[in-house]
């Protein structure tokens, strides 16, 4: 048995090493689903600044990201988290303020532009969206698209379909590939080496980290390489494509990790009322975030009887008859 | 039997759903209708989320389309991809129809999520269109949920999210769209159609207690309200339905 740590890195050695000022970020998971909460506290903990984030719809840790100050260009499908922040508040707060830039695109859109990443290729085509004002209204300027290498000089484009009327379709629309410099999934199990086994619904994970050029995997545990050998089947991603594997257990709290915790239903409503209001918030990421050294100590300040209302019911998943109030 | 408006627009929009749709919705009040119909009028519907979770147990309801409640006892998890692929496909996108909700609609059944202002110093800025345009574009029939008031029904979305008819007949396949399209406006005072002609909103529906005067002073543009008759209220058994197996602990209702 190989006596070697893999890649099995801390998380705040992580996160220094690969999450630059001004680099090109995805993260994992799906609004309150899965989200790699513990690495995106690190971010603002860090005081990572000036990230150019590609977003199809990561609620929790999006919003956090926004409202900790570290996003300054996002690319986006929808801004909210469900019952306890229909439009995501900090995310709001800051588009209506002018604070950051945005580009709008649909979550199919930004599916596919990280299925375009993954695969190599430049772009790829779709039916969706024509006509709409997502095509019509380019959030980025002309100038700063050509004069930043980092990013394609057209939000999307039109084109006829070169089959001429293949598939009953007379015209495509093309969109532009994402190949973040880094992304960062949350996924229940992982060896490692990185080969991760996701449970439940899967998202975008895999295609954001294969197209991304560093991957860091957060995961509720580490397991036996053999373990994932057995039924390869259910592993998602090969280790090929990770760049770092840090044990981090809630690593998605306060967003749900399936058959491991729910959602917090109570920190994502405090959450909500302290977002709202510029001091409130500041005075929770005091606490929260930079108050504490790290994930483990962010869980300290949460009523143990709370962790225990969320953890899930090994028939369902999740936390049956959980007071979501 | 008393009932209240959001339980009429729930019920409504469950009676639009048939045996055999594969239902695509999204959070809240969509949901909650879906689930409705699954328990009262079409058992043989099959609830779909963007997230990929096909026929979905539902035991509880989700308070999100990525809530773990999704994933419970589904037929198949899959990725972001598959959920659209399968709006798509050739021969399930015949069975699919959407349930979507905005903050704007004009007479083409056009929807804005995105902003309230100019685009780029937005006055109030929501969510976006998340898998809403995607839905609206690949969809043969959509029901769109409202609350009637004159701001949301504007005679010009402040930005086109989701596309209905665009700009009337044609619109779509000028633009390179798929043929479909809103089928109905479910509303807290009524319920709009769509002219198979014109594609230009009609009143089909008042509910008992409004007037179709009423529903047009809450609208910018005014609709043909010469067809419309008063709706069937909710029934006893609908509502015993949605009050003790939907949502029994009113988290959305």
């Amino acid at each position: 048995m190989d006596k070697d740590s893999g890649k099995i890195m801390a998380l705040d050695e992580a996160i220094r090493t690969y999450v630059k000022d001004g680099c090109h970020i995805s993260i994992g998971g799906f609004t309150v689903n899965r989200n790699p909460m513990a690495a995106v506290y690190e971010i603002i903990r860090q005081g990572i600044k000036n990230l150019h984030c590609y977003a199809h719809s990561n609620g929790t840790g999006l919003d956090e990201l926004v409202g900790g100050g570290c996003i300054s260009r996002l690319e986006i499908a929808y801004g909210g988290n469900g019952k306890a922040a229909p439009t995501c508040i900090r995310f709001r707060s800051a588009i209506q303020k002018g604070k950051i830039q945005y580009e709008d695109y649909s979550n199919y859109h930004m599916s596919l532009r990280f299925h375009a990443g993954a695969m190599g290729v430049p772009f790829i085509a779709t039916r969706s969206g024509m006509g709409t004002d997502i095509v019509e209204k380019w959030g980025f300027t002309k100038e700063m698209r050509e004069s930043d290498p980092m990013l394609p000089n057209k939000k999307l484009e039109i084109v006829n379909n070169p089959f001429e009327g293949w598939g009953g379709a007379s015209k495509v629309l093309l969109i532009p590939a994402i190949n973040p410099d880094v992304t960062i999934i949350h996924v229940q199990k992982a060896d490692k080496y990185g080969t991760c086994r996701m449970e439940g619904l899967s998202f975008c994970d895999t295609d954001q980290a294969k197209a991304a050029k560093n991957v860091i995997v957060t995961c509720e545990e580490i397991v036996d390489t053999e373990e994932l050998r057995r039924t390869p089947e259910s592993n998602q991603l090969p280790f090929i494509h990770v760049t770092a594997v840090v044990h981090v257990p809630y690593g998605a709290y306060p967003s749900a990790c399936y058959r491991y915790y729910d959602y917090d239903p109570q920190y994502l409503n405090q959450h909500s009322k302290f977002a709202k209001d510029d001091g409130l918030y500041k005075e929770y990421l005091d606490k929260f975030v930079y108050g504490v050294k790290n994930h483990a100590g962010l869980l300290n300040l949460i009523d143990k009887e709370q962790l225990f209302r969320i953890a899930a019911d090994k028939r369902t998943g999740y936390a049956a008859n959980l007071d979501r109030r | 039997m008393n009932y209240t408006l959001r339980e009429m627009m729930t019920i409504m929009a469950a009676r639009e759903i048939r045996d055999g749709d594969i239902v695509f919705c999204g959070t809240g009040i969509s949901m909650v209708a879906a689930m409705a119909a699954k328990h009262i009028n079409a058992p043989n519907s099959i609830t779909f989320f963007e997230t990929g979770a096909i026929d979905s147990k539902l035991e509880e309801i989700p308070m999100a389309v990525s809530d773990p409640r999704v994933m419970f006892g589904a037929a198949s998890n899959g990725g972001l991809l598959d959920a659209f692929a399968t709006m798509q496909n050739r021969i399930t996108g015949d069975h699919v129809i959407g349930i979507l909700g905005a903050a704007q609609v004009d007479k083409y059944g056009n929807l804005n999520s995105t902003c309230i202002g100019d685009y780029y110093s937005p006055e109030i800025r929501f969510s976006g269109s998340g898998g809403a345009c995607d839905v609206a574009s690949f969809v043969p029939r959509c029901i769109i949920f409202m609350q009637h008031e004159k701001r949301k029904f504007p005679v010009k979305v402040d930005y086109l999210t989701s596309p209905g008819y665009l700009d009337g007949p044609g619109g779509r396949e000028k633009a390179g769209l798929l043929p479909g399209g809103p089928t109905a406006v479910i509303t807290n005072m009524g319920v709009m159609r769509f002219d198979d002609e014109t594609k230009e909103m009609y009143l089909a529906n008042y509910y008992p207690g409004i007037t179709p005067q009423k529903i047009l002073d809450n609208m910018e543009f005014s609709v043909d309200v010469s067809k419309a008759v008063e709706a069937t209220p909710p029934t006893e058994r609908e509502l015993t339905i949605l009050r003790e197996k939907v949502d029994p602990q009113k988290l959305i209702l």
